[in-house]
């Protein structure tokens, strides 16, 4: 009986690896077919070589960044105050930043597009700068939940009440033991934070097509509806920024757990 | 009133902590979401009105939300049964110790390698050029092609949320699977319980509210999903993220708060499977601790 079930997880891990891996080969594949008769990376040079391709990366790159550390002033300070001051109004600051899983995403910028139109209140549709910054804003919302998940589960593990006194009897103020107590602490939840906000913006499509800027999903879109190589190649490049995120994600959370002793 | 300042004095101190959150999230989140939903409840004039949403089951907007609902259903029972398996097999199959962090962490890499390229992605493996098509034609002589499939289609569709789908459900279940006691098999084993007997009685009766609920949030999950969907079929499958993204672009639906109506729908039923999720996580937690 024990050795059944090996076999039948066995079965199961193949079937599993055949299924997430062909997609994978047959993405780099097909991406080394544009030159006739031989296998060659000119999609590769083709794409890189494309001025809206490094026009639109560096954009999300920007977006990205203004993303991670918008999002990082948001919930930090928020996070470590709920934990210090209001652990009542946890569940609620928690529900709140679940609420991005529940309400898809097309939906929220449904709602901006119309609450921020430009004859709105506030226009934040009305110029290029102000649409850049609703999507920064709509990007923080999307990485709400993992960034709060991420910096919550740090602050779990250190003694925030501790430190905060320590500190305020040392005689530092609500911004210095906030910049150069709880932070530091928290470097390793945070990347991880970063990390996966970045995987998540910068193919991002929804958000920056429906608001009409000139970021790298829209981009992937028109590229995928008229062309037949590139897009196999830049899904062979997203495909390796998503792993490269995961990957530091990894790394960073390893070398905090290899180091209890501080 | 007058008498109580005093005592609330501190609280309100404390609260203003949070109030660069409030306002983000109330600018950000809840009010642009609340318009929509009050807009789903008005007429062009500001009127209130429940038209729009009696229009919901209008044909071209009820088969949208049909189609939308079976391949959420298919995408997530398929995703949520395939995953516990993998889940299972590394959890469980007694498989070599480097096959768990492995899976987990290409978990975390395919459940975010959603939208735009992972339509590419498939474009290559299960397009009328791709490699598994091809090579299936080539070496076995089989034309998938010449049985109806197609990648733009429903079934090609789901097969391919199904990649981020069976992922998810990896990473959701595997901690519940952690938590199932070795004991309780061996004193199964001990009375003389067999594996059907175990699976039956003793572990899917612990594990089932982790097993639905992830199966809600895999619903969830594929019923918002634009990017994916757009990129692989254009406007050719009649979804109901599709069809909203389009009345956005050009209003193509003739009625502007008909759109916020279809929002308001997409609010409820990921809101449901949600809500789903949330009490049957917090009653599986309950048991665990």
């Amino acid at each position: 009986m024990k050795s059944e079930s090996r076999l039948g997880a066995w079965i199961a891990m193949a079937i599993g690896t055949a299924y997430f891996l062909l997609p994978l080969i047959a993405t780099f594949e097909f991406s080394l077919r544009m030159e006739r008769g031989v296998y060659s990376f000119e999609a590769y040079r083709v794409v890189f070589a494309d001025p809206q391709f490094q026009t639109t990366f560096g954009y999300s790159i920007v977006m990205a960044l203004a993303t991670i550390l918008l999002g990082i002033l948001l919930v930090v300070p928020t996070a470590y105050w709920v934990h210090l001051r209001l652990p009542k109004l946890r569940p609620i600051v928690e529900f709140i930043t679940l609420l991005p899983l529940v309400i898809p995403a097309i939906v929220i910028v449904f709602g901006y597009l119309r609450m921020y139109n430009s004859s709105a209140l506030i226009p934040l549709t009305g110029s290029e700068r102000a649409t850049d910054f609703l999507l920064v804003c709509s990007y923080v919302t999307l990485s709400l939940p993992y960034m709060y998940r991420s910096v919550d589960t740090g602050l779990r593990t250190i003694d925030v009440r501790t430190l905060t006194e320590a500190a305020e009897v040392l005689g530092a103020n609500r911004a210095t033991i906030l910049f150069r107590v709880i932070f530091p602490n928290l470097t390793s939840a945070i990347l991880s934070g970063a990390f996966l906000t970045f995987a998540i913006v910068i193919g991002e499509f929804t958000m920056a097509s429906l608001l009409d800027r000139p970021a790298f999903g829209p981009y992937l879109q028109l590229i995928g509806a008229n062309r037949a190589y590139e897009p196999s190649a830049l899904a062979v490049i997203a495909f390796i920024i998503t792993w490269a995120s995961m990957g530091l994600i990894n790394v960073f959370g390893r070398s905090k757990s290899a180091k209890p002793a501080h | 009133m007058p008498s109580q300042p005093a005592a609330r004095k501190p609280v309100n101190l404390n609260i203003l902590g949070v109030v660069p959150f409030a306002i983000f999230a109330l600018m950000f989140l809840i009010l642009p979401t609340s318009t929509l939903m009050v807009g789903a409840f008005q007429d062009a004039n500001g009127h209130f009105t429940l038209e729009n949403l009696r229009q919901l089951f209008d044909t071209n907007v009820r088969d949208a939300y049909w189609i939308s609902f079976k391949i959420s259903m298919v995408s997530s029972m398929g995703g949520g049964v395939l995953g516990f398996i993998l889940a299972w097999a590394a959890v469980l199959g007694k498989l070599p110790a480097w096959i768990r962090p492995t899976l987990l962490t290409f978990s975390g890499v395919a459940s975010n390698f959603a939208g735009v390229p992972l339509a590419f992605a498939f474009l290559s493996t299960l397009g009328r050029l791709g490699l598994v098509t091809v090579l299936l034609r080539s070496w076995f002589d089989i034309n998938i092609y010449s049985t109806g499939f197609s990648i733009l289609s429903f079934v090609g569709l789901t097969i391919t949320y199904l990649y981020f789908q069976i992922p998810l459900m990896v990473l959701i279940v595997t901690p519940a699977l952690e938590g199932l006691k070795k004991e309780w098999r061996e004193a199964c084993d001990c009375l003389g319980g067999t594996t059907f007997q175990y699976w039956r009685f003793v572990a899917l009766p612990v594990l089932w509210p982790s097993i639905v609920g992830a199966t809600l949030l895999l619903f969830a999950n594929a019923f918002g999903a634009v990017a994916t969907a757009y990129a692989l079929t254009g406007s050719a499958l009649n979804i109901v993220p599709i069809m909203l993204y389009a009345q956005i672009r050009g209003d193509v639906l003739h009625n502007p708060n008909l759109g916020y109506a279809m929002a308001l729908g997409m609010i409820v039923i990921t809101g449901l499977a949600n809500t789903g999720y949330m009490v049957l996580r917090s009653r599986s937690d309950k048991r665990r601790a």
